[in-house]
This record gives C-alpha cells, sequence and structure tokens, in this order.
C-alpha cells in the first residue's frame, strides 16, 4: 500500500508540473515522472507487459519525439503561461467537477467485481495475445492502418515545400 | 500486494482532472498535447484497474490501442505543430485563430 501511495503522489507531482512549468522542457520530464508511474501501477495491477509498452513507447517514443521537436523549435520559457484570469478560475472549477465526478464514480459497487482470484496467467504476454489475436482481430489491423495513415500524414506535413 | 480498486481510480480522476485543466490554462499548444497525454493515461489507468477488478482482459487490450492511437495522434501533432511554427513564429493557441467566424 505504502508503494501505491509513493507511487501515485509522484504521478500526481510529474503531472502537475506539467500544467504549471514555464519551460516546456522541464513540462516534458514532469510527463516522462508521471509516466513511469503509470507503468509502476500497471506493474501493481498485474499488467506487466502494459508496463513495459508504457516504458517503450511513452517514456521511449512519444515523449523523445516531444523533446526533439522543443529542442528542434528552440523555445524559450513562457513569459505568459496561462489564459486570461476568468478563464483560468473555470479551467479550474471545471477540473475540480470533473474529478469530483470521477472520484465520486469509482465508489459505486461494481456488478461481477472481485470475484476473488483472478483467472491463472492473467495479464500474461500470452493472455493479452489471445485477447488481442482473438476476439480483437479486427481493431487490431485497424490499428495498422491507422498507423500507416500517422506515418504517411506526418512525412506530407513535415515535407519541405518547394 | 492487493490494491484496492478505488484507489487507482481515485488517481485516474485526479490526473484526468489536472490533465483538464492544463488544456484549458495553458497556451502552448505543446504543452496542451502533453496534457492530453496525461488525460489519456489516466483513461489507462481506469483500464487496467478495472480489468483487475473484473477479470478481464479485454480492458488490457484497450490499453493497448489506447498507446497506439496516441504515438499516432502525437506525430501527426506535432507534425502539423512544426508547419504552423513555421508560419506564426508561435505555439501560442490564441495566435492560430485564422478559422474564426
Amino acid at each position: 500500500m505504502i508503494a501505491f501511495w509513493v507511487v501515485a503522489l509522484l504521478a500526481i507531482a510529474g503531472a502537475l508540473v506539467v500544467v504549471l512549468h514555464r519551460n516546456p522542457v522541464y513540462s516534458a520530464l514532469g510527463l516522462v515522472l508521471t509516466l513511469f508511474q503509470v507503468a509502476v501501477i500497471f506493474a501493481l495491477l498485474e499488467a506487466p507487459l502494459l508496463a513495459l509498452l508504457q516504458v517503450i513507447v511513452y517514456a521511449g517514443a512519444i515523449v523523445v519525439l516531444f523533446l526533439f521537436v522543443i529542442m528542434l523549435l528552440a523555445l524559450e520559457p513562457e513569459k505568459r503561461l496561462a489564459a486570461p484570469f476568468p478563464v483560468a478560475v473555470a479551467g479550474l472549477v471545471l477540473a475540480g467537477l470533473l474529478g469530483f465526478a470521477l472520484a465520486a464514480a469509482s465508489t459505486v459497487p461494481l456488478a461481477g467485481a472481485g470475484q476473488g482470484a483472478l483467472p491463472a496467467g492473467f495479464g500474461s504476454p500470452e493472455s493479452l495475445a489471445a485477447s488481442l489475436f482473438g476476439a480483437h482481430l479486427l481493431p487490431f489491423e485497424l490499428t495498422s492502418v491507422l498507423l500507416l495513415v500517422a506515418v504517411v500524414g506526418a512525412v506530407v506535413l513535415a515535407r519541405r515545400r518547394s | 500486494m492487493n490494491v484496492p480498486v478505488e484507489f487507482p481510480l481515485g488517481l485516474a480522476a485526479a490526473l484526468f482532472a489536472i490533465g483538464a485543466f492544463g488544456v484549458v490554462f495553458r497556451r502552448s499548444v505543446i504543452v496542451v498535447l502533453m496534457c492530453v497525454e496525461l488525460m489519456l493515461n489516466a483513461v489507462n489507468v481506469t483500464f487496467v484497474a478495472l480489468a483487475r477488478e473484473l477479470g478481464a482482459m479485454a480492458g488490457q487490450t484497450a490499453v493497448f490501442f489506447v498507446i497506439t492511437v496516441a504515438a499516432a495522434e502525437v506525430a501527426v501533432g506535432l507534425a502539423i505543430l512544426l508547419v504552423a511554427f513555421s508560419r506564426r513564429r508561435t505555439l501560442d493557441g490564441d495566435q492560430f485563430a485564422s478559422l474564426r467566424g
């Protein structure tokens, strides 16, 4: 339990750094902190393969891409951090209500929850693969099309115009 | 170790709220993209926590798809952002208002 609290507090601290820091490089590093903590939570919740994927894809690819773009553009720390004051207050109220609603919803008892023992091999690569290539084969194939579209789109956008 | 399901769900709620606040609060488009990533991660925590609670692997499979879509989104989003920066020399979201009616 203590491990969970440490991880959760670090994740929230990282998220606050992302939102509040002026320098986008520090925002990206705060994002890395949060993403690593989320990976640890995946590991605690019987999802070791997803924890590995989280580190490799998010920390290894997505955040590197963010940092690459920040450094490529040589972004300065922002002078005007935030939206106008009324917008900021509205955002705070909205986020507070949203967080409260989500937290309240998470206390509602679930039908069919907590049957005790999990099936053998739950969360193992084998069981994830069986689910991915069995019941969810069509979404999996559509994902490959989506990635192809993203690659082509990124290349078209990044191409230098003559 | 057995964490009760309410704890990861509460953490996910907090992360989602912080991310949503950042999307509204920040001007810089690149930080807004990072906040969207935060929100996606909060949703992933929910999926994994409930997958364990219900003993259903479908939740973890959904996280796999979310990670893939997030990677594609960031690749295209940052490419758009590079083009926008080269035209306007700024990443301030308020400056990209040419489509305003």
